[in-house]
């Protein structure tokens, strides 16, 4: 390793932003924002458990915890202002693999047992 | 090609550009999925088995319906997204230099995980009383398994939230330590993907 030729390197995080509000680049009031919006969407949710909607309610369910589990991911775990798309990527790949678990259990138990 | 040696702000070497904490920690997450993804799978597969090997208990095998109460798992949800906010806000302060505050919304992270398993404790206790012991049925234990492993996570990710709280009291913590608050921010914020998943599949959705 020639140390003449090393380099300090800007920390492959976020994005360049301006607005010195963090280096994410804005205020903490998008923060609030989206934790409003995660609240409306699980108070929805609690009120959906509660109606008799019939066929719809698991799917419409499924749909709300996909969108809430992106939202914290995306804004409060900073995914979405990553320069570099290597941590998503590590992430979705055991998240995939868990989702494969899932599957393989699923058709283990009450698909192919007899 | 020259071999050229990189660095992160804080002086950690690095090949990929990238901070190796970071990338570990990414990389942990990733493998916790696949815990929780078998705990999950486990539990949905289980749920609907609530008649135990032994006598029937005197209220009757404790089935989900009887068991849960959504408006106080519903609080608990809240309680646990609040925590994700503060959480956040730490890092966002750590990160404009502003330690009082960080330090501030990391205390408050610290007793908002406190006030969820708080909850956890007095949830299991409520099933207990209601017959609803760990090796009642399978879908008592693998309740207790799933909700479980998940309160001892929030559990260690309140030890690592104190333990930040003391080390940042030091005169030495400035900005440059952004990244160890952004670190146990990224799995405190996990821990509550995990619940959001949770509360949906386990509360809400019916067997």
């Amino acid at each position: 390793m020639d140390a003449d030729t090393a380099e300090a390197i800007e920390p492959a995080s976020y994005t360049d932003a301006p607005g010195g509000h963090g280096e994410t680049g804005h205020s903490d009031m998008v923060y609030v924002k989206v934790f409003v919006l995660l609240v409306v969407l699980t108070a929805f949710e609690v009120a959906l458990s509660y109606s008799h909607i019939g066929r719809a309610f698991i799917p419409i369910l499924a749909v709300v915890m996909v969108l809430k589990f992106g939202i914290v991911v995306s804004y409060f775990m900073h995914l979405r202002y990553e320069r570099t798309s290597a941590f998503g990527r590590l992430f979705m790949t055991g998240l995939f693999l868990a989702i494969v678990v899932y599957i393989a259990m699923l058709t283990t138990f009450r698909v192919w047992s007899s | 090609m020259a071999d050229v040696a990189l660095h992160t702000p804080a002086g950690e070497h690095t090949t990929t550009g990238l901070s190796n904490t970071k990338l570990a920690v990414w990389l942990f997450l990733g493998s916790e999925c696949l815990l929780f993804g078998g705990l999950i799978s486990t539990f949905m597969l289980y749920r609907g088995r609530v008649i135990g090997s032994g006598p029937e208990p005197a209220k009757g095998w404790p089935t989900a319906g009887k068991l849960y109460n959504i408006p106080f798992t519903s609080a608990s949800s809240f309680v646990l997204l609040m925590s994700s906010l503060t959480m956040v806000l730490a890092v966002a302060s750590m990160q404009r230099g502003d330690r009082p505050k960080a330090r501030l919304w990391i205390l408050t992270t610290a007793l908002l995980g406190c006030c969820f398993l708080a909850g956890q404790a007095f949830e299991f206790t409520h099933f207990y009383r209601d017959g609803a012991g760990y090796t009642t049925s399978l879908f008592t234990s693998s309740f207790y398994t799933l909700t479980g492993f998940h309160g001892v996570h929030v559990a260690v990710g309140v030890v690592m939230l104190v333990s930040l709280y003391v080390l940042s009291g030091r005169q030495q913590w400035g900005s440059e330590k952004a990244e160890s608050v952004e670190i146990i921010g990224l799995y405190w914020h996990f821990v509550d993907i995990v619940w959001i998943v949770i509360f949906t599949l386990v509360y809400l959705i019916p067997s």
